[in-house]
C-alpha cells in the first residue's frame, strides 16, 4: 500500500478546465440538472448546472459517505465495489458512479431525462474523466519528483497560522 | 489526505474526532458550530439514531480564512463511538489529515478510553496510517464531573508519546476551540513540511 498520509490530492488549473468541459458536456447531453465530482474522501472537486440552491459541500460529504458505506457492503459479500448507485425520488433522482476507482461522479436529473440516457452518457464521460485523472496523477508525480511541487504552504510562518485563529 | 485545488485556490483538510461512546465528540462539533460566524461554516450534518446517538458520522465544514491566497477549509467529522459500529469508523478515517481523541475523563470510562485508543490505532493501520505520524491531539473531556480519573493516570494510559493534550468540558465549550486550533495548526505545519505533492 502507498503511504496515504504523505500524499495530497492536487488539482491544477489545466486539468480543472478539462474536467469542467467534460462535465458541462455531460450535463447538456444527459439533460441533467446538476453534475458534480467528488473525491472519495468527500471533497468537492467540480460541479455544474443548477448548483446555486444546493449545499454542495454537504452533498459531497454525504455522497462520499454513501460510496464508502456501499463499498463496505460490497467487500462483505466479496465484491470489489459497487460502481454505480441509483437513488430514485418523486421528482429528482441521483445517479452516482465511481470513475477510475478514485473519483465519484454524481448526476442529479428529473423527468426531462431518464436513467438509460444518464447511464449511457455517464459511461462515455467517465472514460474521458478517467484519462484526465490519469494525466493529473502523472503530473503530480512528476512535480513531486522534480521538486517543482511549489506548495503554497512551503513558506508559511507560525504567524500566518496564528492569524487564522485570531 | 489534504486536497489542494489550484483552480479554486482552496485547500481542504479532514479532521476526525475519535473516542468511546458518549465521550462528547458530537458535543465538540456542536459547540464549534454554535460559536462560529455563519459565513465561516456550512451546515452541520448529523447522521444519528432516534435517540441522538451517532449512527454514521457528524460533519461540519469550516472555513478558517486565507493563507497566502489560499482559502483554508477544514472538514470536521466524528465517528460513531459505540463499539459495534466499527465498520463505519474505519470508513470515516479514510483520507484523514488529523485526529482528535476525545477521552471521557470519568473513572468508569477508563477502560472504554483505552479500548477506543487501541481501536483507533488498529483502524488507522488498516488504512495504511500510523498514529504517531499523524497530526494528533488528545482532549480529556468532562472535567467538570466529580468522578474523573486523575489527569496523571489518563496521561499515563492514553498519552505515552506526549502529544498535545487539553482538558475540556465540551458542554460549556471549555477547551473545545483550543483542541481544534491545536490539531489544525499541526495539520498546516505538516503541509508546510510536506509540500504540495509530498
Amino acid at each position: 500500500m502507498l503511504h496515504p498520509q504523505q500524499t495530497s490530492f492536487v488539482m491544477y488549473d489545466e486539468e480543472f478546465q478539462r474536467i469542467s468541459v467534460v462535465i458541462e458536456k455531460l450535463l447538456r447531453e444527459s439533460n441533467a440538472k446538476v453534475i458534480f465530482l467528488v473525491d472519495k474522501n468527500g471533497q468537492l472537486i467540480a460541479g455544474c448546472g443548477e448548483t446555486e440552491h444546493l449545499d454542495t459541500t454537504s452533498l459531497a460529504s454525504l455522497t462520499a459517505g454513501n460510496i464508502a458505506a456501499t463499498g463496505g457492503l460490497a467487500k462483505l459479500i466479496g465484491e470489489k465495489e459497487f460502481s454505480i448507485l441509483f437513488h430514485e425520488g418523486e421528482k429528482d433522482n441521483i445517479h452516482i458512479s465511481i470513475v477510475a476507482q478514485r473519483v465519484i461522479l454524481v448526476v442529479i436529473f428529473d423527468h426531462r431525462s431518464s436513467l438509460g440516457l444518464v447511464r449511457l452518457r455517464v459511461k462515455k464521460a467517465s472514460e474521458e474523466l478517467a484519462k484526465i485523472f490519469q494525466d493529473l496523477a502523472v503530473k503530480t508525480a512528476e512535480m513531486e519528483k522534480t521538486g517543482n511541487a511549489d506548495s503554497p504552504f512551503a513558506e508559511i510562518t507560525d504567524d500566518d497560522i496564528d492569524n487564522l485563529f485570531s | 489526505m489534504s486536497f489542494i485545488n489550484y483552480a479554486s485556490r482552496e485547500i481542504n483538510c479532514k479532521i476526525v474526532y475519535y473516542g468511546p461512546g458518549l465521550c462528547g465528540k458530537t458535543t465538540n462539533l456542536q459547540f464549534v458550530y454554535q460559536k462560529t460566524a455563519p459565513d465561516a461554516k456550512g451546515k452541520m450534518i448529523s447522521l444519528a439514531t432516534e435517540t441522538e446517538r451517532t449512527l454514521f458520522f457528524d460533519f461540519l465544514p469550516l472555513a478558517l480564512g486565507e493563507i497566502r491566497g489560499f482559502k483554508t477549509r477544514f472538514h470536521l467529522y466524528t465517528v460513531p463511538g459505540q463499539v459495534f459500529y466499527d465498520a463505519s469508523r474505519k470508513l470515516i478515517l479514510k483520507g484523514v489529515d488529523g485526529v482528535v481523541f476525545v477521552a471521557d475523563s470519568q473513572e468508569e470510562r477508563l477502560d472504554a478510553n483505552i479500548e477506543s485508543m487501541e481501536n483507533l490505532k488498529v483502524n488507522l493501520e488498516e488504512q495504511g496510517y500510523e498514529l504517531e505520524k499523524l497530526p494528533f491531539v488528545i482532549q480529556y473531556n468532562k472535567q467538570d464531573l466529580p468522578n474523573c480519573s486523575p489527569l496523571e493516570e489518563l496521561r499515563e494510559l492514553l498519552n505515552p508519546n506526549n502529544v498535545l493534550e487539553f482538558t475540556a468540558c465540551a458542554q460549556t465549550g471549555e477547551g473545545v476551540f483550543e483542541t481544534l486550533k491545536a490539531v489544525a495548526k499541526l495539520i498546516l505545519l505538516e503541509l508546510k513540511k510536506g509540500g504540495a505533492g509530498a
